[in-house]
């Protein structure tokens, strides 16, 4: 086929090949991103818009009553983000480390680590919801049992442990995907580096501290953004378990459950505030956003070249 | 000795860990099998006689299997969807030289950075202006749509990894254009396909947002959406609730446990480099 031809009929695949893919994100993703923010400025009556609101949306998250709910909303999911920061990243290094040094039988720990994280987070959610029980729960009567009653106590319903548990249960849910992802980081390092520190006499703790660890930057810059990102849009757990309010009393409310009131009312009201909604939204998007790319920016300045 | 002692610390956590992982599982399985009487007075002995009758109960009370097929009708064509268009915008993207490739590809990763929740609103009002609100096509193109930018990135990846003299060589032999997609290449990415269809398809299976607020009628509810239905049905009826979450996530797992490299590869794509 000559030249010509061929460059023709490859315009004519290129446009009938993309077209059905671009259609549909512009359709179901770029179009209702972008018309999200304008939203915020306008003034709606349910699901209606009505005119030009300036930024009074914004004046009014910022007031009475929902100041508030913003506040400890923002300071539910902070909070929350730096637990499981912590927690998930401090585990998922440790146990990538226990996995890369097992020789035997690292396909059934890898096996059993990710599990978790194939579960549905409803059915993770009911699952601990009802060992925790405070009434019939195993886990309560297991503390009993072990005569460790002072910790028996309703977990989930009692505003000062509920948001920790829920922390935990997303823990339970979660590490084992941080943990894959700094077990590869580690299976990228070459080992010459290793075997050279090791013939100059490091131990393994100073093998591990200055090499391997420096060298997980790469993976430790795409957990903490995911986890940055989970932890502000963090939705499902609490919704579960918690209920649209974020009970008891608002102690595990979230941005993105005051989104969704905001945007589709609760149970006992079916009132909604789109323009207020979507002025949350607008800034649950910006901190998400810079703070994905302010910390991607100074994490990567971290990562050394092997 | 100080390396026998770090050795044995770190056998010990993953001992833990995989307790701490399997032990609520396997007893959410006993549980299930078991009267809810039992498990309030006695949880911790295991179901030496197992009462399949909740299982029954589950599949009898009717709604639960329109819940399962529903999702497997979601998540199913949504799967086909996702990888026939990313197959054919990633051959595209991979392997022409055209002006406007590298734009276009920038575009749809700006699709990856997009949150669905927060522009949830809009597609409310849009998918009630289609009249697919209530449907199961909406939610299917929904789902499509917010999986495609990371279909097409990796499977552009897997297109791009390919020896350009194969194409030539196909093309000297006469094959046309798409022969040389359909025969050819297509075999070769199949790893690609593979890693999409986990990466899109489990996240679908398990989703219950969009579902909870795109879909109303009772007859249309997805599985994960339905459990909340159902978990308000039989509240304390503890036998029956673990039977309906047991049957809920059994699917998955046990796809997992044949499949789980490629569950483990598939799910992190997103966030290993190469």
């Amino acid at each position: 086929m000559a030249a010509k031809g061929l460059k023709r009929e490859q315009n004519k695949y290129i446009f009938l090949f993309l077209t059905p893919a671009l259609l549909t994100i512009v359709a179901f993703t770029t179009i209702p991103a972008l018309t999200t923010l304008s939203y915020a400025f306008f003034r709606w009556t349910g699901f209606h818009q009505e005119g030009f609101a300036g930024l009074d949306n914004f004046r009014r998250l910022f007031s009475f009553p929902f100041r508030d709910q913003f506040l400890m909303a923002l300071r539910h999911n902070t909070l929350v983000f730096i637990g499981i920061f912590i927690t998930q990243t401090a585990l998922g290094i440790l146990l990538a480390y226990a996995l890369y040094r097992l020789k035997r039988g690292q396909r059934f720990f890898r096996t059993v680590t990710f599990l978790p994280v194939i579960f549905s987070l409803v059915v993770v959610g009911y699952m601990w919801q009802s060992f925790l029980d405070p009434y019939f729960g195993p886990i309560n009567q297991l503390l009993n049992n072990l005569g460790l009653d002072f910790l028996a106590k309703p977990w989930l319903g009692s505003s000062t442990t509920a948001l920790p548990t829920m922390a935990f249960i997303n823990l339970w849910r979660w590490v084992g995907f941080p943990a894959i992802i700094f077990l590869s980081g580690l299976n990228a390092i070459s080992t010459e580096y290793l075997e050279a520190a090791r013939i100059d006499g490091a131990t393994e703790g100073q093998v591990f501290r200055k090499i391997m660890f420096p060298l997980l930057a790469p993976s430790m810059t795409v957990i903490s953004i995911l986890t940055f990102i989970g932890a502000f849009e963090w939705f499902d757990i609490p919704f579960v378990l918690g209920g649209v309010s974020g009970n008891p009393a608002g102690a595990t409310d979230t941005l993105a459950l005051m989104f969704y009131r905001l945007a589709f009312g609760t149970a006992d009201s079916g009132a909604n505030e789109i323009g207020v909604g979507s002025a949350l939204g607008v800034i649950i998007f910006s901190i998400v956003g810079i703070g994905a790319a302010v910390g991607s920016n100074v994490m990567r300045r971290r990562e050394v070249e092997q | 000795m100080k390396t026998f002692s770090s050795k044995l610390f770190f056998r010990a956590l993953l001992i833990t860990n995989a307790v701490g992982v399997l032990i609520p599982v396997l007893f959410l399985f006993n549980s299930s099998l078991r009267d809810s009487n039992e498990f309030v007075t006695a949880p911790f002995k295991f179901a030496s006689s197992p009462k399949w009758a909740n299982f029954t109960e589950v599949w009898s009370n009717g709604a639960f299997a329109t819940y399962l097929k529903n999702s497997l009708i979601v998540t199913g064509f949504s799967l086909v969807l996702i990888l026939f268009l990313s197959t054919l915008a990633g051959f595209v993207l991979g392997r022409y030289n055209f002006r406007g490739n590298s734009l276009v590809y920038g575009f749809v990763l700006t699709g990856m950075l997009i949150p669905a929740k927060l522009a949830i609103v809009p597609l409310f009002i849009e998918l009630k202006w289609l009249h697919l609100l209530d449907s199961h096509l909406g939610l299917i193109l929904v789902y499509t749509s917010g999986a495609l930018p990371a279909g097409i990135f990796i499977m552009t990846g897997f297109f791009k990894s390919l020896p350009s003299d194969i194409d030539n060589a196909a093309r000297i032999d006469g094959a046309s254009e798409f022969q040389l997609l359909r025969s050819i290449l297509t075999p070769l990415v199949r790893p690609g396909l593979a890693i999409v269809g986990i990466y899109c398809a489990i996240p679908i299976w398990n989703d219950f947002f969009l579902p909870l607020v795109f879909l109303q009628s009772p007859e249309k509810k997805t599985i994960m959406q339905g459990l909340t239905v159902f978990f308000g049905q039989y509240s304390s009826q503890w036998g029956i609730l673990f039977a309906g979450l047991t049957m809920a996530a059994l699917p998955l797992i046990l796809l997992y446990l044949i499949l789980s490299e490629q569950f483990i590869k598939g799910l992190t794509a997103g966030a290993v480099k190469g």
